[in-house]
């Protein structure tokens, strides 16, 4: 019987080891396949062009234009979504700590929101688009964009204040500090690197998500200058690209997935020395 | 007067930046709100001249001659979630069982910014992982192995490709469910002499099993949803799946291929909010499901 047992366990903690080994090895397998078609296409020429005789069809030039819309693009919503998102955090952690019930439904109603697919929100934001007669446009993406991350910058500034020790709001109240004053004095000093974090996380998401926009940003050759113009990007610049009949269409999008990884990982490492530091500042009670 | 100037200056700030807060939460609880009314009102075209059931259960797709019928991307949908959900499962239960209960500190170390990264990976890039690695592997290793001549574009490639996207998601809800299982639970069927595999099959699964089908409700949403990768790889043919080397034609796919063709034709534009609509519907009603269990299991 004992033998059996231990049979048993030593199967499944080959299996479980197994199963981890699969979940490393796919992120290298994704990440190095990715990376060895698109770092040879990786030129200053690509990052600094424009595509030449169009997106589609013109075989020089680069995707400087994506570079330029996605950035645009995720700071404009990630900067909404933050405006709009920061308020609802405090108010939920400060404002109605009591209320636990309250908290609870918005909460629910946040989790529920995070999880519609994105193209639900591109539809939605096309429909509006529509509805107030505006053409594909920087500012309609941005818009769009800003309503897919609002969920997601909202709970994980939540994760952050909500972990911040009760102590520090009573005592802070027994200062006689308004609400706000500890919302955004107290509080937001408290947590930056966890809120910098957050605003990291949603502006990832931003940048990579690519049905939101698909619908209402357009795409164009060109840099935009103005919210009214359309404007290309990175994932769309992809996803366009690769369904190009022309080999040097397709290594631009090659070389523009390697970039998107790029700036991925970039913000990844940025938000996990962040993680370490807000460990180290903490105040502990 | 000096400190009344004071005192009523930070009573403004205070009321701007309240004022401020429940606007922005309003905005919270309209949202929701408007997606349903917005797809609504661009579906009720739609919906006044078929019933519900027709466009649900007909597989005739003929947008020119106005006939809508969803079964063909529905069908596809549930094939490519259910399957990815069949591969992304069990790695992700048995993973989840290592990290929390077996797991030394530097294998946690290291897996740690792995998920992480896993899940910040935009869809986009899953997308041409698919056809740089996933698709050739089909055609050339996996369909030969059956005895099958295929393309690699199929049902089975935007599953391997979405499996691997909602591992991290499902993952990480595992991990943090198994956390809350008090440790008391496991010490005491530790200390009547069970193995610790016993424990694990005993305890940590029983207590848990609401909050495990609940994350992998969550996963089946996530994945459901999925658009931009799935697109990539699973061919887009509209005809019913009847084998997993097959293309299909989830609905995601369906309201991204065509969204720039769809003001041309009458009624198209309309067929394809209802699709958003019948995604948005789906996705809500599984994710609060699975919300709901979650929370109260955790009481």
């Amino acid at each position: 019987m004992r033998k059996i047992l231990k049979i048993e366990e030593r199967f499944y903690r080959v299996l479980m080891f197994l199963a981890t080994t699969f979940i490393g090895t796919a992120l290298f397998v994704i990440l190095f396949s990715i990376l060895r078609t698109g770092l040879p296409h990786l030129s200053w020429e690509m990052l600094s062009e424009i595509p030449h005789g169009g997106y589609y069809f013109g075989k020089s030039g680069g995707i400087f234009n994506a570079i330029v819309g996605s950035v645009y693009l995720s700071l404009g919503s990630s900067l909404i979504a933050f405006l709009v998102g920061l308020p609802i955090a405090m108010f939920i952690n400060i404002h109605l700590i009591r209320h636990t019930k309250f908290v609870a439904v918005i909460r629910f109603l946040l989790d529920l929101l995070w999880g519609v697919p994105s193209i639900v929100y591109g539809a939605f934001g096309f429909t509006i688009m529509v509805f107030f007669g505006m053409r594909t446009s920087l500012m309609a993406g941005i818009i769009t964009v800003s309503l897919f991350i609002l969920p997601i910058i909202v709970r994980a500034m939540d994760e952050v204040l909500r972990n911040v020790p009760k102590g520090l709001l009573e005592s802070s109240l027994s200062l006689g500090s308004t609400n706000s004053e500890i919302a955004y004095v107290v509080y937001f000093k408290q947590c930056l690197p966890g809120i910098i974090t957050a605003w990291l996380l949603a502006f990832g998401r931003a940048i990579g998500d690519a049905a939101s926009i698909l619908f209402t940003t357009g795409y164009t050759d060109y840099v935009p200058h103005a919210l009214n113009e359309p404007a290309a990007t990175l994932p769309l610049a992809i996803f366009f690209q690769l369904s190009s009949p022309i080999p040097e269409v397709r290594e631009r999008a090659y070389a523009a997935s390697a970039i998107l990884i790029f700036i991925v990982l970039t913000v990844s490492v940025i938000s996990r020395i962040l993680g370490c530091k807000y460990n180290k500042n903490k105040i502990n009670f | 007067m000096n400190w009344l100037k004071i005192f009523y200056s930070r009573k403004l700030r205070n009321r701007i930046h309240l004022s401020w807060m429940w606007i922005s939460l309003g905005i919270v609880f309209i949202l929701p709100m408007s997606l349903f009314i917005g797809l609504m009102w661009k579906s009720a075209i739609l919906l006044n001249q078929q019933s519900i059931f027709d466009l649900l259960f007909s597989s005739e797709w003929k947008p020119m001659a106005g006939k809508f019928g969803y079964l063909t991307f529905i069908v596809s949908s549930v094939w490519v979630t259910m399957i990815a959900l069949l591969i992304a499962g069990p790695v992700c239960l048995l993973t989840a069982i290592h990290l929390t209960q077996y797991a030394k500190s530097w294998v946690l170390k290291i897996m740690a910014p792995i998920i992480d990264i896993l899940a910040g990976l935009p869809s986009v890039i899953f997308g041409v992982w698919g056809i740089l690695f996933v698709i050739p592997l089909l055609a050339n290793h996996i369909g030969p192995f059956f005895g099958k001549s295929v393309s690699g574009y199929s049902i089975l490639a935007g599953a391997i490709v979405l499996s691997i996207m909602i591992i991290p998601f499902i993952l990480n809800i595992l991990i943090e469910i198994f956390q809350t299982v008090p440790k008391e639970l496991s010490e005491a069927s530790l200390s009547l002499g069970a193995t610790r595999w016993q424990t694990i099959k005993f305890v940590l699964l029983k207590k848990s099993s609401a909050g495990i089908v609940s994350a992998f409700g969550l996963g089946m949403s996530r994945a459901f949803g999925e658009t931009i990768a799935v697109l990539m790889v699973v061919g887009n043919v509209v005809h019913l799946p009847s084998g997993v080397f097959q293309p299909g034609y989830p609905l995601p796919s369906l309201i991204a291929n065509n969204y720039g063709e769809m003001l041309s034709i009458p009624m198209y534009d309309s067929a394809l909010m209802f699709s958003a609509l019948l995604l948005f519907v789906i996705v809500l009603i599984f994710n609060a499901i699975s919300r709901l269990i979650i929370l109260r299991s955790s009481h």
